[in-house]
């Protein structure tokens, strides 16, 4: 028996699991041997069929054909429920913490067993001596709602070790988190498999965190398991090289240097706008973006940039202050878009950038439908020039598309996102203002839509990136803003930038 | 008894009276509505819901001549229009606010239907205390005269608050309501939960529509309910999902419906047909002052469709 949680860890192997949906082959043949007690990492790209092997672990799917062993034994896990009860559990990407319920009502809700009438007085004595083993500290009283996004992964993982779980898989688990809060979390975890009471499966795609914290990793591939080791026996070089086999993966332009002088494209000055709750605001109150660099505005999400993207957007009035595009006024209606170039690359295009059930060549020809090629608009609309206007872009964008004819909605999230970058980046750009651009999406597409970017930055382009994902922003920006509680807070070149400062910030430390 | 002249004093003591008179519709199928939508789903259906209980309240009460029968039997009425509601809401691409219209007219048509033979009848109606009694003054005896519906009502508002906290039942309505992948990683079937909320939810507009036949106005006719199953869906909103704030604002809700009545009895005869629109008004005004497009809704349950 451990000292933390009481269980004891145990180990998972999977022998020759494979998995088909009809035709198509997910997974093929993978056996995995995750040690009792060790903290293993599962790398692999989008679709490379790691979700689907945790499904097959965790009773979601029911694998065409391969064994599960449990310490050593062959099990039968038909269901999730079967999974529990060997003590194997996940915590998923997206939370399935309940939004509007408190972190004890979502830990006692979440058992097998609940009484019918709750007695809160008793449980809140369990949970505070249950609390008092965790090596979390954690407010339980407050609306999971009103918790930081370190605060619910935490949770999601109490509640997996208050159910008795002792085989965890984490999916993504530091995806919105801030590095400080990753570290943290990841070291906790780690803690607690050295003690021997419990076994992590995690899925990452972080070789940094891979190489810091786990102990053995396993790497997939189109659905094959292409490598598995110790983590200390190889080198990053050899694990991307696993991960993402031969393909040809975009380079990065080399960044142009950027010029001091350079005319300011986008200012920003005293904004104030409410955000979405209606009880604080956004202020932003000095932001300039010159011709030819990249701003990047880092945070966690929920700090307002979403408001201030749409300020910026148009989609959310302004209580005061002024948007200026190269010293004119800019309230983003239809005509000032054009008159000034700029464009506009929402986060998740397919919701907030595209019409999901209008074709693909329709979509892309969203900003230049209405005009002919003198810029004059036009009355009549000709389906044969935005046929071909659209066939030329998703050539030269590499948009995969089964016709251009195919709602936008049926293409993957990649090539939605080029499509999306293929309208906004043809023509002049003067100013390009951008929102978690890469979220969600592959290797390859991720390298080849920062090399977009990094494009249209060297040709010119004032660039206004706002990202949670820290890499990016670092890869990308010549200046870093951190936004926190609804106001920029720290400012920093490039060139000075440290991971460590700007997580503190995030956190609003300061 | 000889109607004693309060003077203006009639107005505020007829709304009083016309708040707890009226509301009580208004809170059954506010509470119904909130229980459905704290799981997930609305259902518009309440209002052809309540017009079917009040015809089947009152023919069964015409037919065994006693009001409770009447009212089990409007419950029960209501509770198959909710399950119908939720079964077919279970597949998929099915919109609940549009089932929810086709059941609205759907049980307003089918009461008309087998209601005609019932407008005539006298039925027994439901009991009412005297809490009134005390004073001398008619109006006053009148205002507090008060049913045992009202009182069943408000006692239930605030179960249904305890409940959404503390028991099983409401805490997993309300995981279901907020969150389907949650309630799936919990081992509930989403699906099951929304049928027996909206059933529930159902159950008790038919209750409120017993109010309506066999209280107040203590009749059946076509226009019994006069959209009051709709005004109460607004009504659910309004008071934020939460069972004492449904029954504040029925409370509400009633009290505006009084108004035109009471202004005409102390001889307003100018005019008070506007104030007989007062409870439409408040729920434009309601909904104007309390939605914003800048803001989302506070506390809405994550699954429900207006709000996704």
């Amino acid at each position: 028996m451990s000292a933390i949680t009481g269980n004891k860890a145990v180990g998972v192997e999977t022998i020759g699991m494979t998995m088909r949906f009809g035709a198509f082959t997910a997974l093929a043949d993978v056996s995995i041997k995750v040690r009792a007690g060790s903290f293993h990492a599962l790398l692999g790209e989008n679709g490379a069929g790691k979700s689907t092997l945790v499904k097959c672990m965790m009773g979601f799917y029911h694998p065409t054909a391969g064994d599960i062993l449990v310490d050593g034994r062959e099990v039968a896990i038909a269901s999730p429920r079967d999974a529990s009860a060997l003590g194997l559990g996940m915590v998923y990407q997206h939370f399935t913490l309940v939004p509007s319920l408190t972190g004890a009502e979502n830990l006692v809700i979440s058992r097998e067993k609940v009484p019918g009438v709750i007695d809160w007085r008793k449980e809140r004595g369990d949970l505070a001596v249950f609390m008092d083993r965790m090596p979390f500290k954690l407010p339980l009283d407050v609306m999971v709602a009103e918790l930081a996004a370190g605060e619910k992964q935490k949770l999601e993982i109490v509640k997996q070790l208050y159910l008795g779980r002792s085989f965890l898989v984490l999916d993504e688990p530091t995806s919105v988190l801030t590095p400080g809060e990753a570290q943290e979390v990841l070291g906790l975890v780690r803690a607690m498999t050295r003690a021997g009471d419990l076994t992590v499966l995690m899925i990452s795609h972080k070789f940094h965190e891979v190489t810091a914290f786990a102990d053995d990793v396993s790497v997939l591939r189109k659905g094959r398991l292409t490598g598995t080791g110790r983590v200390v026996d190889l080198d990053r070089k050899a694990m991307a090289a696993m991960m993402i086999g031969d393909q040809p993966i975009a380079a990065l332009d080399s960044r142009a240097e950027p010029r001091p002088d350079a005319e300011i494209v986008l200012k920003v000055k005293a904004l104030k706008a409410p955000d979405r709750t209606g009880l604080k605001s956004i202020r932003i109150e000095d932001l300039g973006v010159r011709s030819g660099e990249i701003v990047g505005i880092a945070g966690i999400s929920g700090n307002g940039q979403k408001e201030f993207l749409e300020v910026l957007a148009g989609q959310r009035p302004r209580d005061a202050g002024e948007v200026m595009v190269r010293g004119s006024a800019y309230a983003a209606t239809r005509a000032e878009a054009r008159a000034l170039n700029v464009r506009l690359i929402p986060e998740e295009p397919l919701k907030n950038a595209c019409a999901p059930k209008m074709t693909v060549a329709e979509n892309i020809s969203f900003r230049t439908f209405d005009i002919d090629s003198n810029g004059k608009p036009v009355s009549w609309i000709s389906a044969g020039a935005i046929k071909a206007f659209s066939a030329r872009l998703v050539e030269q964008f590499k948009v995969k598309t089964a016709s251009l004819a195919s709602p936008i909605a049926s293409l993957s999230g990649g090539n939605v996102q080029r499509a999306v970058l293929a309208r906004e980046l043809t023509g002049e750009v003067d100013l390009l203002i951008v929102s978690n651009p890469c979220f969600g999406l592959d290797f390859s597409a991720v390298a080849e839509i920062r090399a977009r970017i990094m494009k249209a930055r060297n040709a010119g382009a004032a660039v206004l990136l706002m990202s949670e994902d820290l890499d990016e922003l670092l890869e990308l920006s010549d200046r870093i803003f951190v936004m926190s509680d609804g106001a920029l807070v720290y400012e920093t070149p490039i060139a000075q930038a440290s991971v460590q400062t700007i997580g503190e910030h995030m956190a609003g430390h300061h | 008894m000889d109607a004693t002249d309060i003077g203006l004093w009639g107005v505020p003591l007829a709304i009083l009276g016309g708040a707890i008179r009226v509301s009580t519709p208004f809170i059954f199928v506010s509470l119904g509505e909130a229980i459905t939508e704290r799981s997930g789903r609305i259902n518009l259906g309440l209002e052809g819901t309540l017009v079917f209980g009040a015809m089947t309240a009152y023919a069964v009460a015409v037919m065994t001549n006693s009001p409770w029968p009447g009212l089990l039997a409007a419950a029960a009425a209501g509770l198959c229009f909710g399950l119908f509601h939720g079964w077919i809401c279970k597949f998929s691409k099915v919109n609940d606010i549009a089932i929810g219209i086709a059941l609205m007219l759907f049980g307003s048509g089918l009461a008309f239907f087998f209601g005609k033979p019932f407008i005539k009848p006298k039925a027994p109606n439901l009991p009412a205390i005297p809490f009134g009694a005390w004073s001398d003054i008619p109006q006053v005896q009148a205002a507090l005269d008060v049913n045992v519906l009202f009182l069943i009502g408000a006692a239930l508002s605030l179960v249904l608050w305890w409940a959404f906290r503390n028991t099983r039942a409401g805490l997993i309505v309300r995981v279901v309501g907020d969150s389907s992948d949650a309630a799936r990683a919990m081992g509930l079937n989403p699906n099951r939960v929304r049928l027996l909320a909206t059933g529930v939810g159902g159950a008790l507009a038919g209750i409120g529509g017993a109010y309506l036949s066999l209280y107040y106005p203590g009749s059946w006719t076509e226009r019994i309910s006069s959209g009051q199953g709709l005004m109460a869906v607004a009504l659910v909103i309004f008071a934020r999902w939460n069972p004492l704030g449904c029954f504040a604002a029925a409370l509400l809700f009633g009290g505006a419906g009084a108004l035109g009545p009471a202004l005409q009895s102390v001889g307003v005869t100018q005019g008070y047909y506007l104030f007989y629109a007062a409870p439409y008004i408040l729920t434009l005004v309601i909904m104007i002052a309390t939605s914003s497009p800048t803001r989302s809704l506070a506390g809405a349950p994550g699954e429900l469709s207006i709000t996704k």
